[in-house]
């Protein structure tokens, strides 16, 4: 069953979101595991106490034994006992471009991972589905690696000095020209860390007084920079507009909690793709809202800038919008552009403001100038400025990855999270034996994914992620496809029904939450 | 329903942000025009650079920059991903072994932001309820770990033991009134190394005498104070010939002596390891670029190739610390041997806007005479303690004697046509 869309109108294409419930039986069974864990884990730490067996972990220098203890036992519980078990499925270090293909350095653990040990030996050519690389820019070799090589040894590796002392360089506002053609705003700004861009500039924005809305699974950064300004926080529902609206008629109608003072400004914080639901925000809606209560929105296309729309300019082209509509664009050029970094994209105002006030521009060191170029010349790629369609290609190259991926992986009966169009593929595993199971013999046919669990995910809903990419070839998809078959019937992991939920049959409940600085 | 609609109508918000005057001072960045280094093109002038903290003039290395490039050959840029993701590469891991082995301590990690550095290691060890006893003049990244942390802080008079001493008495009288709380409230004493915001160093000796007096645990902040200070450059517990494993954490970043990005913490493996799960800035974010490690790496071999840099750098610090004594209304804040000086007003003509004013001027006489300057830059509303106006002068290993007596009467001539 498709999703109706009942704001009939404000969207162009259809919105297919799906997220099917867990099955009764594997919620149960996974509890269960989670139970089994949890004696075991006490028992463990009872023997370790009793020095029964040997206790592995680092401790407290002789000298500071009568110091206040630095964790609590309990904090560390899940650490030592669960996250120990499936150590290796993450932290997995590579020695060459995270590619489509990688090489990873491998290492084993002769103490059920404690500790790990490099043999030595390379596992080459891994098809990587688990780097952010959507649109393939992660290239040791090509127009843009030869342009950054360029900029390396004119300019060398660092800056030495913030934006506003002595670490401007002509290259940052090349940059920030560039950034703002691209996403089609007056003004952008760019830093040097994604996580930082949200974190230091939201406090700039809002302060006490104001009111903040964001989204139940928005990334830690965004909580972060909430938390920091010191205004009002309050969580809606995942993508859920009903739950959104009451927020907004709520603030305005009652004002401020104690005082019933009107609230100062409202900004509503959303993300473009969410990494780990693979769902894409519900933009006509959540503008529409905007419009009506007067309020203000805070994008963060981390995900989705480059991977969506037409020509790669992210949520706002795929649903047809206008980028003016969007107070503040937040966005990272780690993902599709094969850098690191960080950019704030509005109106001259906004970004002029931010240029003054951001504690980023104040504090911090400017980004390194070949990291700069590198994205100069990709993003250039993808508007096609550099004469070739190669960035128009893999755009389209990875919108039809995507589809024919997903598609696959429904037919062949595993449950599958997100939005048909998102190219972050979340594949539910639930039980926690699973994740580490479903790591390693991935690894062992030589493909190369990331498994989450708790804490990233609710305890039950633990899953597989895969992140498409542009450079993938079909031939690619289709050995992982196989791969992925054959550990699905290994390990029983083909949970689907074929039935979805329509989510507007979601019961909607009258909770909400705030959280407040006191 | 009708007045709900009503009120909904006639709200009306503050604009997201308030416009701000075109002259503001801040507003207007010096534009550089190509590397930063020695000699640097600022807003279309050629001038000596005595502004970017490029401390052993590693910036324009040839061996760094070469190591850099084989890297960007190896690597590409980007690392795509966070380090639990397939974002952690065998750079990293060397650049954090060799980190551990220079520091000569048990471990390090690496974070892809020098601001982020302190502002997560501070948060995942310090929790709501915890007592954190930090210096008047800490500089913004601990104030915002210190935020995010949700302690309670308290803050004593700058390099006052003293004061110190008061406040860690008065915490040992608290604690008697209710034991089984004190028992689980961590303490921390958060202090830098060199500080930024005034030249000089922290007293640690004494610092070490009250952490095993009171059982704080020590965090020390050493951006400005590695590769400086120290026989071979490890910073102020070389300095001062402390213990190592005396100090619980140490942190760094790499964007000052080490002229790369990023930063470092190091210490034992019983207090960083925690920091692999709970540090934010390492967990959620992407992993430092290959190629900026390597150049950290080769910056790192340099320095324990040379360590007779540190001593040159320390002999030109001293001596235009010298050299700027006795300039009329302006006066050198820092140590010696700091080579990151302030110079503020003798006297403040009233307001700090005409301060700040003033003090343009001098630096824009200064630019025009060949020597790049500039104010030390501050959020005015948001520091808790905010320093008055000053000129930054950094000294680096390259600048030669002529060029420092240059900049000395420089100043010396914009300090009495401007303030007289």
């Amino acid at each position: 069953i498709n999703h109706i869309v009942h704001n009939g109108g404000l969207y162009k294409r259809p919105f297919n979101e799906a997220f099917e419930e867990t099955p009764m039986l594997v919620a149960v069974l996974t509890y269960v595991g989670y139970g089994v864990l949890t004696l075991f884990g006490y028992l463990r730490d009872f023997m370790r106490q009793w020095k029964i067996e040997k206790c592995q972990n680092a401790t407290e220098r002789e000298e500071q034994k009568d110091f206040v203890p630095l964790y609590q036992d309990f904090e560390n519980f899940y650490n030592r006992n669960l996250y120990m078990r499936i150590r290796d499925s993450w932290n997995r270090p590579i020695c060459s471009v995270p590619g489509a293909k990688v090489d990873m350095m491998e290492r084993v653990s002769h103490d059920y991972n404690w500790t790990f040990t490099y043999t030595g030996r390379v596992i080459k050519d891994i098809i990587n589905m688990g780097s952010y690389n959507y649109l393939g820019f992660a290239q040791n070799a090509g127009t843009c690696q030869e342009a950054a090589a360029k900029v390396l040894s004119q300019y060398g590796a660092g800056v030495c000095s913030t934006r506003q002392e002595m670490g401007n360089l002509d290259k940052h506002e090349e940059l920030e020209k560039l950034v703002a053609r691209f996403l089609g705003v007056e003004s952008a700004m760019a830093y040097g860390m994604g996580f930082a861009t949200n974190s230091m500039n939201i406090p700039a924005l809002v302060g006490k007084g104001c009111l903040i809305l964001s989204d139940e699974l928005n990334h830690a950064s965004l909580v972060l920079g909430a938390r920091l300004s010191g205004a009002t926080i309050r969580i809606f529902k995942h993508n859920n507009m009903q739950s959104l609206e009451k927020l907004l008629k709520d603030a305005i109608v009652h004002g401020q909690p104690r005082t019933r003072r009107p609230w100062k400004k409202i900004l509503i914080l959303v993300e473009g793709i969410y990494s780990m639901e693979g769902s894409i925000v519900r933009l006509p809606e959540v503008i529409a809202l905007k419009k009506k209560y007067k309020s203000y929105l805070y994008l963060d296309e981390a995900h989705s800038i480059g991977a969506l729309g037409p020509t790669g300019r992210g949520v706002v082209e795929y649903f047809g919008l206008n980028p003016e509509d969007v107070d503040v664009m937040m966005g990272t050029f780690t993902k599709s552009f094969g850098a690191a970094g960080g950019y704030i994209g509005g109106k001259k105002e906004l970004i002029d403001y931010l240029r003054t006030y951001s504690h980023s521009a104040v504090y911090a060191t400017s980004m390194s100038p070949p990291v700069v170029e590198q994205i100069i010349t990709s993003m250039k790629c993808i508007m096609g400025e550099d004469g070739t369609t190669v960035g128009k290609a893999r755009v389209q190259q990875l919108a039809e990855n995507t589809r024919y991926f997903r598609r696959r992986l429904k037919e062949m009966g595993f449950i599958i999270y997100g939005n048909e169009d998102s190219p972050v593929v979340p594949l539910m595993l639930y039980m926690p034996a699973k994740i580490g199971a479903f790591g390693r013999e991935m690894l062992k046919r030589n493909i190369g994914v990331v498994v989450v669990g708790f804490p990233a995910t609710p305890i039950i809903e633990s899953r597989a992620r895969f992140c498409l990419s542009a450079a993938h070839t079909k031939e690619m998809l289709d050995t992982a496809l196989k791969e992925i078959n054959e550990v699905g019937d290994l390990l029983q992991l083909k949970y689907s029904r074929h039935r979805l939920v329509p989510l507007l049959d979601r019961p909607f409940d009258e909770t909400t939450y705030e959280e407040t600085e006191d | 329903v009708q007045e709900k609609e009503e009120l909904i109508e006639e709200w009306q918000p503050e604009p997201l942000v308030p416009p701000v005057p075109k002259d503001h001072p801040a507003l207007n960045y010096n534009v550089v025009s190509g590397p930063p280094t020695h000699v640097i093109t600022v807003n279309g002038k050629e001038c000596i650079n005595f502004a970017s903290f490029n401390f052993l003039g590693l910036l324009d290395n040839e061996k760094v920059k070469s190591a850099a490039q084989a890297s960007l050959k190896k690597y590409g840029v980007g690392t795509c991903g966070p380090r639990g993701f397939y974002g952690t590469f065998d750079v990293h891991l060397e650049l954090e072994e060799r980190l551990a082995k220079f520091m000569r301590t048990e471990e390090a990690i690496i974070y892809s932001y020098g601001f982020a550095t302190i502002a997560s290691a501070i948060p995942a060890y310090s929790k709501r309820g915890d007592i954190v006893f930090v210096d008047e003049a800490a500089c913004f990244a601990i104030q915002k770990g210190l935020q995010a942390s949700r302690s309670n802080i308290k803050l004593f008079k700058h390099n006052d033991m003293a004061d110190l001493e008061r406040l860690l008495k008065e915490q040992e009288t608290e604690d008697q009134k209710n034991l089984r709380k004190a028992r689980v409230t961590r303490r921390f004493i958060v202090v830098e190394g060199l500080y930024m915001n005034t030249g000089d160093v922290c007293p640690l000796p004494e610092l070490i005498k009250l952490k095993y007096k009171y059982k704080v645990r020590i965090f020390l902040e050493e951006s400005l104070s590695f590769g400086v200070l120290g026989e071979h450059g490890r910073g102020i517990t070389e300095h001062f010939g402390i213990n190592i494993d005396d100090i619980d954490l140490i942190s760094a970043n790499m964007e000052n002596s080490l002229a790369s990005i990023g930063g470092f913490c190091c210490g034992r493996s019983f207090i960083i390891d925690h920091q692999r799960l709970s540090g934010q800035g390492y967990c959620f974010s992407a992993s430092l670029p290959p190629l900026l490690a390597a150049a950290a790496i080769e910056a790192l071999n340099i320095m324990e190739d040379n360590p007779d840099i540190f001593q040159t750098l320390r002999a030109k610090c001293k001596r235009i610390h010298k050299a700027l004594q006795g300039i009329s209304g302006l006066k050198v804040v820092g140590e010696s041997f700091s080579p990151a000086l302030h110079l503020q007003l003798e006297e403040s003509c009233g307001s700090r806007e005409n301060d700040v004013k003033l003090l343009k001027r001098v630096v824009d006489y200064c630019m025009n005479g060949g020597i790049a300057l500039t104010q030390a830059r501050y959020l005015e509303k948001e520091e808790k303690c905010l320093p008055a106006p000053s000129i930054r002068v950094v000294i680096t290993v390259e600048q030669t004697e002529q060029e420092l007596d240059k900049a000395a009467s420089l100043l010396k001539e914009a300090a009495q046509s401007v303030l007289n």
